[in-house]
């Protein structure tokens, strides 16, 4: 396609990313090799994106790293890899779903390891052997996926150097250093004779700072931002590395990170730190958020701002622990007992898991309630290289008690449904914060007049609030519009701009305040659609669901979705969407 | 009736709460009013039975802060759900009344976020031994320096007279009827397995004996657990009879968690003191002073 692109054109972003996949027996050595490249392409001033997978096996079985590499910033595989290294063939043929190679792409293997797997072959994809181990065998000290990178690097056409630096900062108190630059030269040397493999376009001049990180940890850092010190957490996938990243940084900036005995401990404890006056997140997934559920219930009634990022994995129950749903929707918009106003958000790439996170934060203290933030594996697990995240402006922050303020009562019942919060070690504003109905002054009541005066105000301090733009990302006009949030939106918007090259455009309406719903926003959003396409990466349309429980969308509406654990491709997509915006 | 008649704290090593609020020496020479056990009471009104014995388990929690001289807004009394867990509301403290069985994982999460505060943990058989098991485990081992005082009646009083995992194998109860047929838990040797750093057992007959052991379970660091024998004169009448029963432990506290755990296994259950005041290390994950800023962490994703 790119040939018949005009001089001064911008090609489209499928055809200036390139996409290839590393892939081995666990202990092969792909992870590292993967990560290196994409440090390499970062090197290189290209962006980049990387996700794991790997079988059900706890450690060995089999791993892959796909990565894709653009001039641009992308968050969002493409709809196939233009290249697969395999270090070995192991059980590798389980990935074939989700290494979708593209006809015209290239399939490099060790022959000493055998052949492709007849899954790989049967897409006629060009094979190259290149005996990688007897390469790093020749080689005193060197590892074979090191010739691996120096082979993807060269096919997926990145510089030399740029591999070399990468491997240095890596390897830089390795004695096999210099072995290993030698497995990288000789790998790249033996791609000469295969050639490149997609067309990677001219990295952009760089301009501000530009990070590596995982969605995981961009979440932590927007915690920690939002002035988060206390975290209480039990270990579970996908949302551990955020927990371990965590923990030395908190310590860090003088807050503390509590491993708890289970889930219902961890949302206890943060409740209990934040009624101490310190805000306080936990994380889990799927499993976890659904044991969370009295403790975010009692945030809700004592009026106590917490904050669960709930990592989502395919579900219910233990599911597909390591591979990403968006399928925590519903439960997190109508799953507690009772009327429970709470907040729910969504980032919308790995980049904006810091800021929402942070929002999610400062909306919690501001607002004294419960905040949900649904990330999901794809985001939390991947790393990209993305734009250093701007400074943020503090979106609030809790509305604390004077000392001795004069007559004080803590759930007093104010225009804004916000009433201030004593701080523990304040001299006459005690109280007891309390999960039973309750009086203003928060003695347990049964009475009708206390218990709808206490729901309306927490209602309204949750529909009152100035949200501001956040709420969604709003791009491109049109008549129609596809609805979307989470890991979807950057498949989406990767789609929309391919159905653009068709002549076919719709609105993008990127939800990330999934609760309250901004109605006034969103019908704004949407003056002049007549056509809705929902798109998310479920089973039963939950979005879908939720939008048409909350909101009058136009008549006519169209749902694209699927279960996990493949990811929604933006070929697809656009298919979809040109095929909806087509349809009489 | 004190643990042993022996002066309070006479034989205990006496140690300051290494994280908790100041313990106030007595005021020598000042002119500030003393507090009483009635400045750590609130004005509300019980919602207890007449003749319950959380009344004066009530009173001991408030005589005890009055024998610290703690400040009132220095300490944070939490609870979970049961008849005893009303306690928090009814202190001129800050209190925190949360959902059945998390007591101890809100007061630890509380603690650990808060150190300068004490905090007191108030609570009942079921919600402690029960749905709050597992943290009771947990909460011992992990040593956080908390006061855990569980008013123990054997019975689920709240919810009008079920079995609790400390009634008797043949209570008979509409809900288990003949009885359970199971072995009661025994919190004690759980807690002193587990970890807890101070086990002691009280009785709601004696107030004042139960004060000197929540005051001597505030001071201790670590994670301090009182069991107090706590009648429930509306579905237990015949625990009227345990003031007959009770009698000071024959024996000093030990700081040996084997021969304290040999004892409690081989008493009949009414032996009331101090049992056991350990030594274990204190909780270590306590926050400490900020020694770089949220822009420094960041500043390792940069490229």
């Amino acid at each position: 396609m790119s040939s018949d692109v005009k001089p001064g054109a911008v090609p489209p972003a499928e055809d200036r990313s390139v996409s290839i996949a590393l892939a081995g027996s666990g202990g092969s050595g792909v992870m590292t090799a993967g990560s290196l490249l994409l440090a390499a392409a970062a090197e290189a001033g290209f962006y980049g994106l990387m996700v794991r997978t790997s079988g059900p096996q706890i450690r060995g079985g089999e791993a892959a790293a796909l990565i894709r590499v653009s001039p641009d910033a992308i968050e969002t595989l493409d709809d196939a890899f233009d290249a697969l290294v395999a270090i070995d063939w192991g059980n590798v043929h389980r990935f074939a779903d989700e290494i979708p190679l593209a006809p015209s792409g290239v399939m490099v293997g060790d022959p000493a390891e055998g052949e492709p797997p007849d899954v790989y072959r049967a897409r006629g994809t060009r094979y190259c052997p290149v005996t990688m181990k007897a390469l790093a065998k020749g080689i005193a000290g060197a590892w074979p996926n090191m010739i691996a990178l120096g082979l993807a690097g060269a096919l997926i056409g990145l510089p030399r150097t740029a591999l070399h630096t990468a491997a240095q900062q890596s390897l830089r108190k390795s004695q096999t250093l210099e072995a290993n630059l030698a497995a990288i030269d000789a790998g790249f040397a033996a791609a000469i004779d295969i050639g490149s493999a997609g067309r990677l376009g001219v990295p952009r001049a760089r301009t501000g700072a530009r990070w590596l990180i995982s969605g995981n940890e961009a979440a932590g850092a927007g915690a920690i931002r939002g002035g988060v010190r206390f975290v209480a957490a039990y270990p579970i996938t996908p949302a551990t590395e955020m927990l371990e990243w965590l923990s030395p940084a908190l310590a860090r900036v003088g807050g503390a990170l509590l491993q708890a005995e289970d889930e219902l401990a961890s949302v206890n404890m943060i409740i209990g730190a934040s009624y101490g006056g310190v805000p306080s997140l936990t994380a889990t997934a799927g499993p976890g958020l659904a044991l969370m559920t009295e403790g975010i219930g009692l945030a809700v009634a004592a009026e106590v701002p917490i904050v669960v990022v709930d990592v989502m994995r395919g579900g219910p129950s233990t599911g597909i622990p390591a591979k990403s749903e968006q399928s925590d929707l519903s439960f997190a918009v109508a799953g507690l007992h009772g009327d429970a106003p709470r907040l729910v958000l969504a980032p919308t790439s790995i980049a904006d898991c810091l800021p929402t996170t942070q929002w999610a934060v400062e909306l919690a203290e501001a607002l004294q309630s419960p905040a949900i933030v649904l990330s999901d594996q794809f985001m939390g697990q991947s790393r990209a290289v993305i734009d250093g995240p701007p400074e943020s402006a503090v979106a609030g922050k809790r509305l604390v008690a004077d000392a001795n303020a004069p007559d004080y009562k803590r759930y007093r019942d104010t225009d804004s449904g916000v009433s201030p919060m004593a701080v523990p070690g304040t001299p006459g504003t005690v109280y007891t914060a309390d999960g039973l109905s309750h009086t203003e002054a928060g003695i347990p009541s049964s009475s009708a007049r206390d218990h709808l005066l206490q729901l309306d105000k927490r209602a309204r301090k949750l529909a009152r609030h100035d949200y501001g733009c956040r709420w969604a990302d709003l791009e491109g006009d049109g008549n129609a519009a596809v609805i979307t949030f989470g890991s979807t939106t950057a498949a989406v918007r990767e789609a929309l701009a391919r159905a653009a090259a068709q002549g076919v455009h719709a609105r993008l309406v990127a939800l990330r305040l999934l609760a309250p719903l901004r109605r006034d926003a969103l019908a704004e959003a949407l003056a002049g659609v007549e056509r809705v396409l929902v798109v998310e990466q479920n089973h039963s349309g939950q979005l879908l669901r939720h939008l048409r429980a909350e909101f009058d969308l136009p008549a006519r509406q169209s749902s694209f979705r699927r279960p996990g654990p493949l990811p929604l491709r933006p070929g697809e997509l656009a298919d979809a969407i040109v095929a909806w915006r087509t349809a009489p | 009736m004190s643990p042993k008649g022996r002066p309070e704290g006479e034989s205990v090593p006496k140690r300051l709460s290494a994280k908790g609020s100041p313990v106030s020496a007595p005021a020598c020479g000042t002119v500030a009013a003393p507090r009483t056990a009635a400045s750590y009471k609130s004005s509300y009104k019980p919602i207890w039975c007449p003749g319950c014995g959380d009344f004066s388990v009530l009173s001991s929690v408030t005589k005890a802060l009055a024998q610290l001289d703690l400040p009132p807004e220095r300490v944070a009394v939490v609870s979970g759900i049961g008849c005893s867990s009303r306690i928090p509301a009814y202190t001129a403290c800050y209190g925190f009344h949360g959902v059945h069985g998390r007591s101890l994982a809100a007061a630890t999460g509380l603690k650990v976020a808060r150190p300068d505060l004490t905090v007191l943990v108030t609570g009942g058989d079921g919600d402690g031994y029960s749905i709050g098991g597992n943290h009771f485990l947990h909460a011992c081992r992990r040593n956080v320096d908390l006061t855990y005082v569980v008013m123990d009646n054997h019975v689920y009083g709240m919810t009008k007279g079920q079995p609790s995992p400390t009634t008797e194998p043949d209570w008979d109860s509409k809900l288990a009827p003949g009885g359970t047929g199971l072995r009661v838990f025994h919190p004690l040797v759980v807690a002193l397995a587990s970890g807890a750093n101070f086990v002691a057992r009280g009785f709601a007959g004696d107030p004042n004996g139960t004060a000197r052991i929540i005051a001597e379970a505030i001071r201790h660091p670590g994670f301090s657990f009182v069991e107090v024998l706590s009648p429930c004169v509306t579905f237990r009448p015949e625990q009227r009879q345990w003031k007959g029963a009770v009698r000071p432990a024959p024996v000093d506290p030990t700081d040996d968690a084997a021969t304290a755990a040999r004892r409690v296994m081989s008493d009949d259950g009414f032996n009331i003191g101090i049992l056991y005041a350990g030594d274990r290390p204190a909780y270590r994950g306590y926050p400490q002073p900020a020694r770089a800023t949220p822009a420094d962490l960041e500043a390792e994703f940069e490229l």
